[in-house]
């Protein structure tokens, strides 16, 4: 076994409110990519910004190659050879491919910056990434997953030696996480130690070689062989129990039309399209990331063209609020841009729509909105130290919730849901299963969009597949699988390729 | 929570500057000059309600002052012409309520920034009392107009009294009502805002409009407590009031901004004016130290938002 070069020891942190991490101690070998695993708010992202240096933790200390680290700031973290990659990255769009990856220390000669060094290191970490664009793009130009890359070619050319992930691939196509996972064993069979973070049990068993638990700030266990290790005792250490069937499927009935879309069109939707969702149906809407299914979903709710039929009622203008109005809710899918108020609190996250109807001529209803937000942070177990508490300061997955919570709390007739489970834990995402069957149940139609085929195959009725901005195709249950789904998301010149 | 860190922070140095000023300056804890304290705070505070709802929503408007010169203007003209005061302030807080909408419709409906639109109006509507007013100060002797500005109510001068009047209704507005609640939400994400059925443009509009109300009615009230309406009244209105708002815990950044704060930011420069007046300092040196309370409370701004920015940062993923 390789030996150890990040040892993490006894580390804690708190925040107002939440002991975020108490006493952690692992440690993470060289030429290993190591697993951090735990429910929504167990404190992962919390650790990673502590290595980072954008915490500094309460109690322990971390140590690499046997020397004390103690960063202040995420420059200082990297000084040491200490590097993360935030699921939101850190670069600016503005400025050029080489000057982001050398950010912080450009190559100068007499007080100028000095063109030609700094192309040639950055085309030399761009090289080891494997990332092969011009240097001297606007980094604006480059697609999500080729940014991470840079972000990686960036950590690689200040010398990083623990590289942490949080999450990375929540945002990627199939093809692109091939390649990261590529790149992710190169820099194994270097010798860096690596830190992956993520909700998707696949990867983590694919992938790493060793294997941390967390829960609620605490160490859970450690394995440093993943002999025998599935995702189902991984699961069981995360939330302490098993989770047997996470969908839970069963058969409903499936009633009239409650949307019918046709031919709507919107921003960024290239062709118009039309689509039916039957009362109590739950239908996937697969494709790879780019296929225009979060566009569509949106020329839905708030897109121009076309008519959109709601129950027997026409829809006449198609903005968020009629569209609320007429019992259709939207559910975003980038929940930092498009949904959440960071400021503002759990509860009036929660209330944000519902508390118009919840009003007497504008004046709100605090008691029933108390109420409102009680019963679901209750119900969908929302991890926060209190009602109060500013959104922004929850975990990822918990933001999520709340998002979903907003709507829940609505007339719903038809939810249309962008990546519901995006960064939810595997205990979490069972939960959400149950309450999308729920909604099923009494009646609700629902449109989900979905990049993981194992859910949109355990969950939907009925899928439709979106490539390139088109409908290519329609699934029933019973046909859905890997080979048939992704048959129809892949351009058919990849497919001939 | 830092809300109320932020704004009680300020409370303290309001509370200090009080005890100092009343241990330090001569005639500065007398009531009488707590009365013309309150009434040299009465026009920003007035255009602070709803400099709040404008900062809150994530914009500003830096038309008030001209808009508080032409309300008091058009007061005083169409009172004489028509002996009516009732009539010459519904033209007052008609004129104003036009310009809020021009304001409002720009910004929202065309997605013009503030700076620009407001900065574009401010000189436009400077410009139309000028004409209105043919340049110089106009006068109103009918009997009556001077109501609003010098009755009493329950014997606090009334635009004292109608000051803490609007401090309450808009307190009020921003934290019981869908609208006040929907503005700040806006300020914070306004594509979320959008997305969650917020009718993000007509909030807008209806904030403009509403500033563009009551800096006219201010300007009716200064109207009436001089008895005159200057074509150069309220210059330098909109900085006060802004810096009163950040002062207060407003950020400028939008979404965050309680009426508490706005109450302590409007005393700071009540307070700080008031003492050195009393103390004779040159009003040259007057200008120097209110600029740099200003610039004070935009760094303390500015820090505060980093510090926000951190947070939200560290707080998700
Ligand atoms: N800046 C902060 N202020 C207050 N509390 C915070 C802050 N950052 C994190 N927390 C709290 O610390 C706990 C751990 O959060 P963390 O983000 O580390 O969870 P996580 O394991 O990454 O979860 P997820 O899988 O949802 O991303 C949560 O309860 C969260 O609310
Ligand atoms: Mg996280």
């Amino acid at each position: 076994m390789n030996q150890a070069r990040l040892v993490v020891e006894g580390v804690g942190k708190s925040f107002p409110g939440v002991q975020a991490l108490s006493g952690v101690s692992f440690s993470v070998s060289g030429g290993s990519v190591h697993a951090l695993c735990g429910e929504n708010g167990a404190g992962k992202s919390t650790l990673l910004k502590v290595l980072a240096g954008v915490h500094r933790p309460d109690t322990g200390s971390m140590a690499l190659d046997g020397k004390k680290i103690d960063p202040r700031s995420p420059l200082e973290a990297l000084a040491c050879g200490v590097a993360v990659i935030y699921q939101e990255l850190h670069l600016v769009p503005e400025v050029t491919v080489a000057e982001n990856v050398m950010l912080g220390h450009l190559p100068y000669r007499f007080g100028m910056v000095d063109q030609a060094a700094l192309r040639q290191e950055a085309m030399k970490a761009l090289e080891q990434v494997g990332l092969q664009v011009d240097p001297s793009t606007k980094l604006k130009e480059l697609s999500l997953a080729q940014r991470q890359m840079v972000e990686i070619a960036k950590a690689l050319s200040r010398d990083a030696q623990v590289i942490a992930f949080d999450e990375p691939t929540s945002s990627l196509t199939s093809r692109e996480v091939e390649s990261l996972f590529a790149l992710i064993r190169r820099l194994q069979e270097a010798g860096k130690a690596i830190l992956y973070v993520s909700h998707r049990m696949d990867e983590v068993t694919t992938l790493c070689d060793a294997c941390t638990v967390l829960r609620d700030g605490q160490h859970v266990t450690t394995w440093h062989d993943m002999a025998g290790v599935t995702a189902d005792t991984i699961v069981n250490a995360m939330v302490g129990r098993s989770i047997q069937d996470v969908y839970g499927y069963s058969p409903r009935t499936i009633g009239e039309p409650v949307l019918v879309a046709e031919k709507v069109s919107g921003h960024g939707l290239r062709y118009p399209a039309s689509l039916e969702v039957k009362s109590g149906e739950i239908v996937g809407l697969f494709g790879l990331v780019g296929a225009g299914r979060t566009e569509l979903l949106k020329a839905i709710y708030a897109g121009s063209g076309g008519s959109v039929q709601v129950g027997s009622i026409k829809l006449g203008s198609r903005d968020p609020r009629s569209s609320v109005g007429a019992g259709v809710v939207f559910c975003p899918e980038d929940r930092k841009k498009e949904g959440i108020i960071p400021q503002m609190s759990v509860a009036e996250n929660a209330n944000l729509s519902v508390r118009r109807r919840f009003s007497h001529f504008g004046l709100l209803d605090q008691a029933k909105e108390k109420q409102n937000a009680e019963e679901y942070v209750a119900k969908l177990r929302v991890k926060t130290a209190s009602l109060q508490t500013p959104i922004k300061n929850l975990s990822g997955g918990n933001q999520q919730k709340v998002v979903l919570a907003r709507w829940l709390a609505e007339e719903v007739k038809v939810i249309l849901l962008d990546e519901p489970t995006r960064g939810i834990d595997v205990g979490a995402k069972s939960e959400i299963y149950a309450i999308i069957r729920g909604l099923a149940e009494q009646g609700v139609g629902v449109l989900m969009v979905s990049s993981e085929l194992p859910e949109v195959i355990g969950v939907c009725d009925r899928v439709l597949v979106m490539c390139d901005g088109r409908i290519t195709g329609e699934v029933a249950r019973a046909d859905a699988t890997e080979t048939t789904l992704l048959q129809l998301a892949l351009p058919k010149t990849e497919m001939s390729a | 929570m830092n809300k109320l860190k932020g704004s009680s922070g300020m409370l303290l140095v309001l509370i200090g500057m009080v005890v100092l000023a009343g241990v330090l300056v001569k005639g500065f804890a007398t009531g009488e000059n707590a009365v013309s304290l309150g009434l040299a705070v009465s026009t920003v505070g007035l255009v602070a309600c709803t400099m709040l709802f404008c900062l809150a929503g994530g914009d500003f408007d830096l038309s008030v002052g001209s808009n508080l010169a032409l309300g008091g203007v058009l007061a005083a003209i169409v009172t004489t012409a028509t002996k009516s005061v009732p009539l010459g302030i519904a033209a007052a807080l008609a004129a104003g309520a036009l310009v809020g909408l021009l304001n409002g419709l720009v910004i929202a409906k065309l997605g013009i920034n503030a700076l620009i639109t407001t900065l574009a109006t401010m000189q436009i509507v400077r410009g139309i009392t000028n004409i209105v007013s043919g340049g110089s100060p106009k006068t109103c002797s009918v009997v009556g107009f001077d109501g609003l500005g010098k009755s009493a109510i329950a014997g606090v001068p009334s635009p004292i009294a109608l000051t803490i009047l609007f401090f309450l209704v808009f307190g009020f507005i921003l934290n019981r009502t869908v609208f006040g609640r929907d503005t700040l939400a806006i300020g914070g994400n306004p594509e979320a805002s959008r997305l969650a059925g917020i009718k993000v443009e007509a909030t807008k509009v209806w904030i403009f409009v509403l500033s563009g109300i009551v800096a006219a009615f201010a300007g009716c009230v200064q109207a009436s407590r001089l008895l005159a309406a200057s074509n150069n009244a309220g210059e330098k209105l909109e900085l006060q009031a802004i810096s009163a708002c950040v002062l207060g815990g407003v950020s400028l950044a939008g979404g965050v901004g309680t009426m508490s704060g706005v109450v302590v930011g409007v005393l700071i420069m009540g307070v700080v004016q008031n003492a050195m007046s009393l103390m004779n300092i040159d009003t040259f040196y007057q200008m120097v130290v209110t600029g740099a309370i200003l610039l004070a409370a935009v760094v303390f701004d500015k820090v505060k938002t980093a510090q926000n920015e951190k947070r939200s940062s560290r707080g998700t993923a």
